[in-house]
């Protein structure tokens, strides 16, 4: 699938992490690619892996976990061999991240000048006045009134919306080509929240910015996505365009996901929603077939064994010893 | 508001004194500034609005938790004020938002469940444990978790913890502030399925906070809509979603995220600022944001005005008509 405008290319990332319980299995097997001025959404519950996963893209992991991958390319670059330092040289630079807490992902210590001029400073050596000029021009963007003035200010006298606007202004700061948001808008209130992703859409299509978007808000992925990748477990259980993932989901763990999320004039007030039952298995240990079969309503003894991976004309992917029309491989 | 209702405020305000710098004198911030709502037994109340908006300091209040700085709460028409704490909790108990930090982490699940039954007294140790496991399977937590910690539960277990705890004591009315926000939403269904077939079998009347107003549609009777310390809209929820009245109200349903994919991120026209509770802008406290501000807006606070299809507060619906005009 890797086409000419394709920015990211991920195939068969694993990352391990050690614990005290053994080694657990954090990320399987995960592929997929992101071109220029796409959105790819990773979707999943809590412990599905893809904070995890956007980390291992950025080089980010914690001592304690080990990534391993058939291939990392950013912009035909093989990132899997490439030096620290060379790392460093591309993170907040060509390649940045978003947060979902801005409060713990700004320095309180330092104004918001500071904090964006920086790494502009490191990565392009500008002079602090052009560094300063692109952080008004940045601000002035993402739509905060008397930028100049802001730059003085400190995180805590900003407001949530605010804060999480800086953040943005701050990856764009060195013109990325690849954006990793991770929940950019949870901790928002909703009028904020469409104002945020608006605001993210609007300049990722005007810069051509390839962006990873990672949520667990079905809502927000229906909006923003052009792809979607589900995850479960470690895995990516189903992906595919953002159409047909929604129209025809095939991953049972995808479709009861749909189920359990109240819609207004869709779903009835007051009614039962549905749900998914038992809970999350342990990703410790020598792992074997679907991890979804315990949850699963249609479970058969295949589950246990080597899942297949089916595919759509349409592009979908999905995990599933069923096919498309329900039958069991 | 009509009936006898279970749960009433009226003229309810709550101020702060918050610091307003190193040096500076301290300032009020009003968090509720005169709010009325009623709940009828039965029923289920849902406050939306903001962070910052007193949703949670209203709810404080409704419990007894806090005392009001002027107005009264009122359960079954009695001040609750000479209600005394321990009648009142018999009466009304809370859900809140974050089952981490609500339980205490080094008592047995059965223990906090029990703790209401041991404040008042009620039977002997043997049966008040017999009672808070009865309880815990009632919502979903089978026998083998009752000596576990919270440490040892799920996210959506410990809110079941929190939710069994509530109704040991059989309260009429449970007064839930975000009882969901903190849980995936495959729990978060578990725990609205259970809260819904609860107030059915126990014939509960919530009153029931959130930001999510999906979630609010689906399991309110009514919905109150709240603004910088006040009620700006009240109307039955059926009505409110299918005809908000408030720019406020409009604005907030805009904002709803539905899994549509042929929609995309809506404009709510709101501009960033939520105004600043210390120095509420004069006349409608909405007027800075709202795309519909008249003269009118800027200098004269519309009041809760009443007709035949809710209560809003907003200079469109002047208060003599019955019906206000459509936006």
């Amino acid at each position: 699938m890797s086409g000419t405008g394709t920015v990211l290319e991920v195939e068969g990332l694993d990352v391990d992490i050690r614990t005290d319980a053994g080694m657990l299995h954090a990320v399987r097997d995960v592929s997929f690619n992101v071109a220029r001025g796409e959105t790819l959404c990773l979707v999943g519950e809590s412990g599905c892996g893809k904070s995890i996963t956007s980390l291992a893209l950025m080089g980010l992991l914690p001592r304690t976990a080990t990534r391993r991958t058939r291939a990392l390319r950013f912009l035909g670059e093989d990132l899997s061999r490439a030096s620290s330092k060379r790392i460093n040289d591309l993170r907040g630079n060509r390649m940045a991240m978003i947060f979902q807490e801005p409060m713990t992902a700004l320095n309180p210590a330092y104004t918001i000048g500071e904090q964006l001029m920086e790494h502009h400073r490191h990565h392009r050596q500008s002079s602090s006045q052009q560094a300063q000029d692109r952080a008004v021009e940045l601000l002035e963007k993402v739509g905060i009134a008397s930028a100049a003035q802001r730059l003085g200010q400190y995180p805590h006298q900003l407001s949530g919306g605010l804060r999480q606007r800086v953040m943005i202004a701050m990856a764009l700061m060195c013109e990325p080509q690849l954006l990793i948001a991770d929940e950019p808008s949870t901790a928002l209130d909703v009028t904020i929240q469409a104002q945020i992703l608006r605001l993210l859409a609007d300049l990722q299509a005007e810069l051509g910015i390839a962006m990873v978007l990672i949520t667990h808000d079905l809502g927000v992925v229906a909006r923003i996505a052009d792809r979607v990748a589900v995850m479960y477990a470690g895995q990516v259980v189903e992906a595919g365009p953002v159409q047909e993932i929604f129209a025809t989901p095939h991953h049972p763990y995808t479709r009861g996901l749909m189920s359990c999320i109240p819609v207004p004039g869709r779903t009835e007030p007051g009614g039962k929603l549905g749900t998914i039952p038992g809970v999350v298995p342990s990703l410790v240990g020598e792992l074997q077939g679907c991890s979804f079969r315990d949850r699963c309503l249609l479970v058969q003894p295949q589950c246990a064994l080597a899942i297949p991976v089916h595919q759509s004309a349409a592009g979908q992917q999905w995990r599933c010893i069923f096919d498309a029309t329900g039958v069991a491989a | 508001m009509t009936g006898n209702p279970l749960l009433a405020a009226t003229a309810l305000q709550r101020s702060f004194s918050v610091k307003a710098g190193l040096f500076q004198p301290r300032q009020t911030l009003h968090a509720v500034n005169g709010v009325d709502i009623a709940v009828n037994r039965g029923d289920v109340l849902g406050i939306v609005g903001e962070s910052g908006c007193g949703k949670s300091t209203l709810a404080r209040m409704l419990l007894g938790l806090i005392p009001p700085s002027a107005g009264t709460v009122f359960i079954d028409g009695q001040d609750i004020s000479t209600v005394g704490r321990l009648a009142l909790a018999r009466r009304v108990q809370p859900v809140f938002q974050d089952p981490y930090s609500s339980l205490n982490p080094r008592r047995s699940v059965a223990a906090i469940v029990a703790f209401p039954l041991d404040v008042h007294g009620i039977g002997t140790k043997a049966e008040r444990r017999r009672r808070a496991i009865e309880m815990l399977e009632r919502v979903g937590l089978p026998p083998r978790y009752a000596d576990s910690t919270p440490g040892q539960l799920s996210g959506g277990q410990r809110q079941r913890v929190g939710i069994a705890r509530a109704l040991v004591m059989n309260p009429e009315i449970v007064v839930c502030d975000e009882p969901t926000s903190a849980l995936d939403v495959s729990v978060q269904a578990q725990i609205l399925n259970l809260l819904l077939e609860l107030r059915q079998e126990f014939n509960l009347t919530y009153v029931f906070i959130s930001h999510n107003l999906a979630v609010v549609e689906h399991i309110a009777t009514h919905v109150a809509v709240m603004y910088l310390g006040r009620v700006v809209e009240f109307a039955e929820t059926a009505t409110l979603f299918r005809q908000p009245r408030h720019p406020y109200t409009q604005a907030l349903l805009a904002s709803v995220l539905t899994p549509d994919t042929s929609l995309g991120l809506p404009e709510t026209g709101l501009g960033l600022s939520f105004p600043d509770p210390i120095h509420p802008p004069p006349g409608c406290p909405f007027h800075p944001r709202c795309p519909r501000r008249m003269a009118i807006c800027e200098t004269e606070r519309p009041p809760l005005a009443r007709d035949a299809v809710g209560e809003v507060a907003c200079h469109l619906y002047p208060a003599s008509a019955t019906q206000g005009p459509t936006p």
